[in-house]
């Protein structure tokens, strides 16, 4: 691998995890998002998940690119999503049913996430293998940060406790409104200002400059 | 196949408002915080939206109960239905294109995009999960799509509203989407407790 493919490749990983991070800056895929971060191992889960059938389809769709016809290409890439969709479900009812149970249908309905197809449309099929497997991970880990960081929140503020062990100190009164919707669509606005607020417009700014 | 009509009116009420699809689900918020803006294509969506959530329930569940049962394919319940779903929309646009075009000029991007839409295809498993009959299907499908349509449409109405209000510039767009989504979930709950589960 030449100097420069290892830089772009490097560009490729971070622009997922940070300036397209596919949650707080593109908005895709926000259904699992915040239907199933009550608690940060439901959010790992759905993020690990995504990641993987990301990665999947990101290499499927870069290695057939040059045989799919432009007319058919959506149905042949919802095609290979759901085939890695379903691979992750029955892999994961097999080996962890517990988080199964948890997440239920939302790894089914994966199919449907506008990341994965988004990456396969505006990525993979237009990219070599490698750089589509890293783009893969990027945005998969982007992802995963995103559903940790929410599920993080809502699980401490919510039941006081974070992975399941207790954090918070005796006589903590949860707030049972942050495992509810509620706190999904509060906390997601939030974090979402904030991040604008100091972060990406701050930089704009000093771009602009 | 007898109906239940006590059983149908709770699938209704659980669909539209206990367990709205948007505000409780979580579900098809991409349309819901994308093209919450202009009122018109907020009930032409919701419209859509209902229409073919009612279509593709009607069409999956014959196609799980009489095929994939049988034949012991049961695993294969995403693919199959993401493939009904997509198929059907494509018919509905070819349909609206030839015989009303300014209905499809209308509803233009929005029609194709349903396909995507975690909505049509989350009803379609759920129905299978939940093992309901046909008629409940169709029933859950239509007020579904209903119960989309309402959150779409209230959404919209606010934020056509604060279009002229000064935000902060960090809060304009998504966020503050967002906290009045938080804020119409906060009134939905409300709802929980009318049918006991």
């Amino acid at each position: 691998m030449s100097k420069d493919t290892l830089g772009c490749a490097k560009n490729c990983f971070l622009n997922g995890i940070c300036w397209e991070n596919p949650t707080f800056r593109l908005m895709l895929g926000l259904c699992p998002t915040l239907a199933v971060t009550v608690t940060a191992i439901n959010g790992l889960g759905i993020g690990l998940a995504a990641m993987f059938v990301l990665l999947g389809s990101n290499i499927m769709v870069s290695l057939i690119k040059n045989y799919v016809p432009p007319q058919v290409r959506i149905p042949c890439y919802i095609l290979i999503i759901a085939t890695f969709v379903t691979i992750a479900k029955l892999l994961l009812q097999a080996y962890v049913p517990m988080l199964y149970a948890r997440l239920g249908l939302f790894v089914d309905i994966m199919v449907v996430n506008c990341i994965i197809l988004g990456r396969a449309e505006a990525f993979a099929s237009k990219n070599s293998v490698g750089i589509s497997a890293v783009d893969a991970l990027g945005m998969g880990l982007g992802f995963t940060l995103a559903t940790v960081t929410i599920g993080s929140i809502r699980e401490i503020l919510g039941s006081g406790s974070f992975f399941g062990k207790m954090v918070m100190a005796e006589g903590f009164n949860p707030a049972i409104g942050m495992i509810l919707p509620p706190g999904a669509f509060l906390t997601i606005g939030l974090i979402m200002a904030g991040l604008n607020r100091y972060f990406y417009y701050r930089r704009e700014e000093q771009r602009g400059d | 196949m007898e109906i239940d009509f006590g059983r149908l009116a709770a699938i209704i009420i659980a669909a539209i408002f206990v367990n709205n699809f948007v505000l409780t689900r979580f579900l098809g918020l991409c349309p819901f915080i994308g093209i919450s803006r202009k009122l018109d294509v907020a009930v032409g969506m919701g419209v859509s939206m209902t229409f073919v959530v009612t279509m593709s329930s009607m069409l999956t569940w014959p196609l799980y109960r009489f095929v994939l049962v049988p034949f012991g394919l049961e695993y294969l319940n995403i693919i199959t239905f993401i493939l009904i779903i997509a198929v059907f929309v494509q018919l509905v646009e070819i349909f609206l294109r030839k015989f009303n075009p300014v209905l499809y000029q209308a509803l233009g991007i929005y029609l194709p995009l349903i396909t995507c839409n975690c909505v049509v295809l989350f009803v379609a498993l759920l129905n299978v999960q939940n093992s309901l009959n046909f008629v409940e299907s169709v029933v859950q499908g239509f007020s579904a799509g209903l119960g989309f349509a309402l959150a779409l449409i209230v959404m919209t109405s606010i934020r056509v509203r604060l279009e002229t209000a000064k935000l902060p510039l960090a809060m304009r767009g998504a966020p503050i989407a967002f906290i009045i989504a938080g804020l119409m979930s906060l009134a939905f709950l409300g709802f929980s407790g009318l049918i006991a589960e």
